[in-house]
């Protein structure tokens, strides 16, 4: 049932809005609305209960495992949130003086400082609101450092055929032509086709590392190198940082320009699709062309640097200083991790994705690349039980939803036939794991005795598998009034 | 060990699976000399207890001061049902709906959310929003060169009445694909966009026209008029509006004679704490014809096998994920949370709620206008105005107001900088949040720092409202 199904004419939540309605007899009626928009009209028990209800429809870390691939789904501190929510933040207006901002500006100031050291880049700019406007941010100061140049010329981007869908979206956007670099059998870029690739047309290249085929890269220094010796630029994709948090840095790979996923690695809610914060770090060569505003400190007093300070600057990317509240909670969780806890986080998150990965190889189940170790993801593949038994990665993964489990990223990268890309994160006790693991094998055996239970899963969700087809054909976005 | 849960036995066991000695041994593949030393610039770990002394003391810092500022941000009563819905675990630490059986929370919340944006714009179609009102305009841009198939020209005209930083946000994002955004003078007396200036561009190949209401600085634009003549003149539409704003202005699908066709904004208003500038969202609605070129994620409802109502995300070859480098944006990542809060806030306040808002808000900046103005201080402009307006000093503005920020008031925007013309200048700004007295503090202050600095202090008495 809708909210505005609860609706009834005339209800309201008195105490919410002010008392008395106030005259707006200066503004001509040209200008006024006919009548009150056709919004629900409930008392405020009947709104905390329905959106109560609707949030015990969703699974979540705080209720379930969710082994998300590329998604770094890791247990969120309460602390984070209730500290970024103090009054004195949550009450301050973006265009209030510096001076009545010194402390969310300190936290701020001192976070740049810290993805800095994390990242080995020269600069930070905290602004870009998520990990795609990050790569906007990054790719446009790519474009502006060869126009600056003279060198127009650079018109191609490269992106490994295994990237996200944002790299080449974002290089679209940028201007850019995108060319497809392919993976070798092991799971590295094909070198050889790189150095085909690259020429005076080469903007750049867009790389995650470790890959979204949860393998590192082996010779990214090569790669940078090939780039680097071809005039053009490296960018890394930062979905992947949590693998290698306080191991290695982006920086000392050879990278120009970084972008990270706070709401990945520094563990911000992604609150069912966001807000992300997608800060980037550059070498030296870029940072006149970073994002404004920057957080700049004197000595004395935190300040902005605008763009007057920064003419060169690709400019703002929103109407303020980006997802302040996710920064926050960014710095309350490094500020609780600490240097040895960055560390520890891509330890046990690689202890744990190379558990599983052994434990569910152990069980009967293909990995795509065997031979590798796994970072802090790894990928099953389905292509046998798909021929097999006519179960897809799909079946599973939509049944793993019946045991409790979310399912893994599926058809994620597209090369990988039949995939589920596996990230269990740091945060997951061994118990959950092997649960898990359990959970996978019942299903495996559900596909040889009874693959219909597969077919037909979920069967305990509020609603089972939904008509997408209908959902795009006969198009229903809104509420008519009709119910 | 924070936020890791493993015992000496776990690790023990686990590495004994794995078949290697020590959790270094898992990071082999990583060449030996990329390995970097520990970091110098992350201080040692502190506990909850410590951490929380930390931010409680920098929260203090930036104190409770008595807001005038608008200009794009408001403070709004949230009631406390919001955010401590908002912040359920459920909604919370859930991830993008993808897996829409294990979702139908978040999915059927947006679907609501799409219904009431749609509802207060008047439009056919809403996503699921965008980063803020200022990248929603870029967006919005964007769309609107693709959706114009008779347009060859990628011109937008973009008034100077629309946010400057909303103006500065397009040019960076729309920059690198050669679309023109063409500045158009506001009318000097008035702060209006008059339509006799687009006048000046008829006949012209022009893509679309933005058109803020109402305009930064609080004035109502003439929308039906620019709206008519951006469509005879075969240019669509932008709006950028606010969405309290829409509970009592006319809404963009009923400008003119055919409506706007894109529609953006600042969704903060409903239910957003000011916090430094975000998150907030951006919200984008439109025309049911342009559906397919509307960038972000979409809800729509359906059956499931059994025939049951359910929600799922949909048209998603429009997006990233799917159509790669042909994709209608690269966004993938949105505001969802913050678009949970709004669609709780609105549910809570209901069309009515939101009309006493937006008049409260209305009537507190008229009032204020009348208790500042006196000889030095006057309206600037004359033309009609909602819940914000430009006030004009003869003495030097920013001498004025440094006495004030030392009594705990933030008396407003000054405009000097991004319209050099208006030096002395002030956006200002009361909402419902403030109380008679709080406006007669500002009325006070201000009438004792004009005292102080006019050297014929004792004839200043600033007029009673």
């Amino acid at each position: 049932m809708l909210i505005f199904e609860h609706s009834r004419p005339g209800r309201r939540a008195p105490s919410l809005a002010p008392a008395g309605e106030a005259a707006a007899d200066d503004i001509p009626a040209a200008f006024l609305r006919d009548g009150v928009p056709g919004l629900p009209e409930v008392s405020e028990m009947q709104a905390v209960r329905h959106y109560t209800r609707l949030s015990q429809k969703n699974f979540s870390i705080d209720t379930q495992f969710y082994p998300l691939g590329s998604c770094t789904m890791k247990y969120n501190p309460r602390a984070c949130n209730s500290l970024a929510m103090l009054p004195g933040f949550l009450a301050r207006h973006p265009l209030a003086p510096a001076s009545d901002g010194q402390g969310v500006l300190a936290c701020l100031y001192e976070l740049q400082e810290m993805l800095k050291d994390i990242t080995g880049m020269k600069a930070v700019s905290l602004t870009p609101a998520a990990g795609a406007q990050g790569e906007f941010a990054g790719v446009a100061m790519i474009r502006a450092y060869h126009r600056q140049r003279g060198d127009t010329a650079r018109s191609e981007i490269l992106v490994p055929d295994a990237a996200h869908g944002t790299n080449p979206a974002t290089a679209t956007m940028c201007g850019y032509k995108v060319k497809e670099i392919p993976t070798d059998k092991q799971g590295d870029v094909d070198i050889e086709a790189l150095r085909a690739a690259v020429g005076p047309h080469t903007a750049g290249i867009m790389l995650t590392n470790p890959s979204t085929l949860g393998v590192f890269e082996r010779r990214i220094k090569e790669i940078a190198a090939i780039v680097h010796e071809a005039g053009g630029l490296l960018y890394y994709d930062g979905a992947n940082l949590n693998a290698i948090l306080g191991k290695v840095r982006p920086g000392d790979m050879g990278f120009d320009v970084i972008h990270m996923n706070l709401h990945k690695t520094f563990s911000t809610p992604h609150g069912g699709g966001g807000p992300g914060a997608g800060p980037v770090g550059v070498s030296g060569r870029l940072e006149p062309f970073l994002p404004v505003p920057l957080v700049a400190y004197d000595g004395d007093e935190y300040r902005w640097v605008s763009l007057q300070e920064r003419p060169q600057s690709i400019g703002r990317l929103s109407a303020f200083m980006g997802n302040v509240g996710v920064l926050l909670r960014a710095y309350i969780y490094a500020r609780l991790l600490g240097r040895e806890g960055m560390s520890r986080v891509a330890e046990f998150a690689t202890l744990n994705a190379n558990y599983l990965m052994k434990r569910l190889q152990a069980a009967g189940f293909d990995l795509a690349y065997p031979e590798r170790r796994a970072t802090h993801e790894f990928i099953v593949t389905l292509k046998r039980q798909a021929k097999q038994q006519g179960v897809t990665a799909m079946d599973f993964a939509k049944r793993l939803l019946d045991f409790g489990y979310h399912a893994p990223t599926t058809y994620f990268p597209l090369l990988v036939p039949e995939c589920l890309l596996i990230e269990p994160t740091e945060t997951e006790a061994r118990e959950e794991l092997d649960g898990f693991v359990e959970a996978m094998q019942e299903i495996q055996e559900e596909a040889q005795t009874n693959p219909e239970l597969l077919h037909e899963a979920p069967h305990t969700q509020p609603v089972r598998r939904l008509d997408e087809v209908r959902a795009a054909r006969e198009l229903d976005v809104r509420w008519n009034g009709a119910g | 060990m924070p936020f890791v849960p493993h015992t000496p036995e776990d690790i023990r066991e686990m590495l004994a699976v794995i078949g290697v000695d020590d959790i270094e041994d898992l990071f082999d593949e990583i060449p030996a000399a990329l390995r970097c030393a520990a970091l110098s610039q992350v201080p040692e770990g502190l506990s909850e207890q410590a951490v929380t002394r930390l931010m409680s003391r920098r929260a203090a810092a930036d104190g409770e001061p008595l807001c005038f500022i608008g200009a794009g941000a408001y403070e709004h009563h949230i009631p406390a049902a919001v955010w401590q819905i908002v912040t359920r675990g459920e909604f919370y630490s859930a991830y993008t709906p993808y897996q829409a059986e294990a979702s139908q929370g978040t999915l059927q919340l947006i679907y609501e959310f799409q219904s009431m944006m749609t509802a207060l714009t008047a439009m056919d179609v809403s996503n699921a929003s965008l980063y803020d009102g200022a990248s929603a305009l870029a967006e919005g841009v964007l769309m609107a060169v693709r959706s114009n198939r008779k347009s060859k020209s990628q011109r937008i005209l973009l008034p100077r009445t629309v946010h400057p930083a909303y103006r500065h946000t397009a040019q960076a994002i729309v920059a690198s694909q050669n679309i023109e955004l063409v500045d158009v003078p506001y009318d000097e007396a008035g702060g209006h966009t008059a339509v006799e200036t687009l006048s000046g561009f008829d006949g012209e190949d022009i893509a679309a026209v933005v058109i803020q209401q109402p305009n930064f600085f609080g004035v109502l634009e003439e929308v039906d008029k620019i709206t008519d003549w951006a469509h005879a003149n075969g240019a669509l539409v932008i709006a950028v509006v606010n969405p309290i704003a829409m509970a009592l202005l006319k809404p963009p699908g009923r400008w003119g004679a055919d409506g706007a066709d894109i529609v953006v904004g600042e969704g903060q208003p409903l239910g957003v704490p000011l916090s430094s500038g975000g998150p907030y969202f951006g919200f984008m609605c439109a025309r049911q014809q342009f559906v397919r070129q509307m960038p972000g994620r979409i809800v729509g409802r359906t059956v499931d096998r059994d025939g049951r109502t359910g929600y799922t995300l949909t048209l998603q070859a429009r997006e990233q994920h799917i159509r790669r480098s042909k994709a209608t944006s690269n966004i993938c990542t949105n505001q969802g949370l913050l678009v949970t809060a709004a669609t709780i806030h609105t549910a809570l306040l209901g069309g009515e709620g939101l009309r006493r808002v937006a008049l409260a808000c209305h009537a507190n900046t008229r009032a204020l206008q009348e208790k500042l103005s006196n000889q030095y201080i006057q309206p600037r402009f004359n033309r009609p105005f909602f819940h914000e307006v430009v006030m004009s000093s003869t003495l030097s503005l920013p001498e004025l107001l440094r006495p004030l920020y030392t009594h705990n008031l933030q008396p407003g925007y000054m405009l000097a900088d991004d319209y050099p013309e208006l030096a002395d200048c002030l956006l200002v700004c009361a909402t419902e949040t403030k109380t008679e007295e709080d406006l007669d503090v500002f009325r006070d202050h201000m009438a004792r720092v004009i005292d102080t600095q006019t050297t014929a202090g004792s004839s200043v008495r600033p007029k009673m409202a």
